[in-house]
């Protein structure tokens, strides 16, 4: 069972704003959840590689450069903004 | 003008022979889900403008004898999560109830290429999250079959509208068994492409090593058809790779039953029609053998920690800042809290928080490495068995559409809808989803899974269950 602090504390690292009765029936959900998953340690995993994904896909890499693109387009994205500044996103203080 | 039934193949005819046109056509499939939304609850925006417009463009093409798309004129839904510029994109989500897509995913700009007619967005489980269409902000979409039933998730709205002949096709997305098992519960067909097939580009991500978009339909060869249009390799989509050919037609297949899926839980009427269609292959003498999927058991824990995770990390994205509305809050890290915290559903927040805790430090090797070991072996069960047989036949849920409301409360009851369809997640194979027959007047449904690419077989053994 996870405790209270180890769930407030999941919950603090996911940036997620929760009440106290939410914390709760968290606590209890993520238990339960937790509980179920433990099967995986049943599972005979020995001399098993990760797989991180299903087809044989290779690193792609392309060439780190800036496209310019239509004002038409970049104004559609900043108009997704909550705030914005002189054609820039606006967020509040970070220090 | 009769909608039921009427297909991409029917249609064509239609269009071609002048029997109606694409803006009468357009126009009665507005009226149907108009009139039926407030019921059925199919669709989160209606696309009129966009609609017509692109009806009138194609009885334009067709009256100069231009040359046509494969889906000229076919009228066409898109689940919430993939974007359609100019039109609202909310993945069921309150965080992005304002958010207007500002392009084309690119399946969108293929199906417009190709001259679909885009009707407008489809109801869905939050950000794909989950198995009933019930977690969406903004209320769950109906079963047309049953109306007091679950559409199943997450494209549950997707499949309503195409099993309520609301429109021809559908696009949404699998990440668990999301098109597939709606799909199923509506009495539609639905294809979860090998991963890779088609790109993702403007899909909101959920977990990006199991995400794929595909096609609702009413038919296989409809199915068909839509994955024709969108799949490919996609330079914004650096996992998307151009196909392979796939095998051709046999006169007679070889296909393996497994052995794990018919076990104590599953309905008994589900069982029975699934089993009846396998006794039909056998005696038009394709050959049926059993295969094993020993890892079968790990499947769901697997998942749900390999989903969350990447969940975890995909929806870091939705700041309050970028996308959607500020909730307040005095410096950056009190606005992520209360943006977020209010922005997302409950299923969300489940799912964040283990995605968060199993990647934490101390728990990582023992959760998400592990993880990702099982999943190894669960991908060799597939190569394995496929290589003995040229597909599986196998359920698509384990139970029948379930009430609304009846899962709601407990999560891993939720999560066991989807037992038998995660695994072709983790695995990355290519699985069919459709009808094969019905108990108690619902619809029950079968999924033939094939090899990485090999879609093609999926379709031809899909034609003779069909017919």
């Amino acid at each position: 069972m996870l405790s209270k602090e180890e769930t407030q504390h999941i919950a603090k690292l996911a940036r997620l704003g929760l009440s106290e009765s939410e914390i709760e029936k968290y606590q209890k959900d993520l238990s339960a959840i937790l509980d179920y998953v433990d099967k995986l340690k049943e599972a005979d995993v020995g001399g098993i590689d990760a797989l991180a994904r299903s087809t044989a896909a290779k690193n792609v890499l392309r060439e780190d450069e800036a496209i310019p693109r239509p004002e038409q387009k970049t104004r559609r994205l900043r108009e997704a903004f909550s705030e914005q500044k002189d054609g820039c996103l606006k967020v509040k203080a970070i220090l | 003008m009769e909608l039921k039934n009427l297909t991409i193949k029917d249609i064509r005819g239609g269009l071609m022979k002048k029997e109606f046109s694409a803006w009468e056509l357009t126009a009665a499939h507005l009226d149907k889900i108009e009139k039926e939304n407030d019921e059925i609850f199919a669709f989160l925006h209606i696309a009129r403008d966009l609609a017509i417009s692109q009806a009138k463009a194609v009885d334009e093409k067709i009256k100069n004898g231009e040359q046509i798309g494969i889906l000229e004129g076919i009228p066409m839904a898109v689940k919430d999560n993939i974007m359609v510029q100019d039109l609202l994109c909310t993945s069921g989500s309150k965080i992005l109830q304002n958010y207007i897509a500002p392009y084309d995913a690119t399946v969108i700009e293929k199906i417009k290429g190709q001259g679909a007619v885009i009707l407008g967005k489809t109801n869905m489980d939050e950000f794909a999250m989950g198995s009933s269409t019930e977690t969406s902000a903004f209320g769950p979409t109906r079963n047309p079959r049953d109306l007091r039933r679950v559409p199943g998730g997450s494209s549950g709205g997707s499949a309503a509208a195409v099993a309520a002949d609301q429109c021809a096709a559908a696009l949404g997305s699998d990440t668990g068994g999301s098109i597939r098992q709606p799909a199923c519960f509506c009495g539609a067909v639905g294809l979860k492409p090998t991963y890779g097939a088609v790109s993702r580009y403007g899909c909101a991500a959920y977990a990006s090593s199991l995400d794929q978009i595909g096609p609702l339909a009413k038919t296989v060869a409809d199915a068909q058809t839509v994955f024709d249009a969108i799949r490919g390799r996609d330079g914004r989509d650096s996992t998307s790779v151009e196909m392979p050919a796939g095998e051709a037609a046999k006169e007679k297949y070889r296909l393996g039953v497994p052995k794990e899926y018919f076990v104590a839980g599953m309905d008994p009427r589900v069982e029975s029609a699934i089993k009846e269609k396998i006794s039909f292959l056998e005696k038009q003498g394709h050959k049926i053998e059993e295969v094993s999927l020993p890892h079968s058991e790990f499947a769901l824990a697997c998942y749900y920690i390999i989903a969350t995770s990447e969940a975890s990390a995909n929806l870091a994205r939705y700041d309050g800042m970028r996308y959607g509305a500020a909730k307040g809050g005095d410096t950056v890290t009190d606005a992520y809290f209360a943006a977020r915290g209010q922005g997302f559903g409950a299923e969300v927040r489940r799912r964040i928080m283990l995605g968060t805790y199993v990647l934490s430090a101390g728990y990582y090797d023992a959760y998400y490495v592990r993880a990702q070991k099982v999943r190894s072996l669960i991908k060799r069960d597939f190569d394995r068995a496929l290589a003995q047989v040229d597909a599986i036949i196998a359920p698509v849920s384990p139970t029948l559409p379930f009430a609304i409301g009846e899962k709601t409360d407990d999560p891993v009851q939720m999560y066991l809808a989807d037992i038998f369809t995660i695994s072709v997640n983790l695995a990355g194979v290519p699985s069919l989803a459709m009808p094969c027959g019905a108990a108690d007047g619902l619809p029950v449904g079968l999924q033939i899974i094939g090899r990485h690419f090999d879609e093609s077989t999926l379709f031809n053994v899909g034609k003779i269950i069909e017919s």
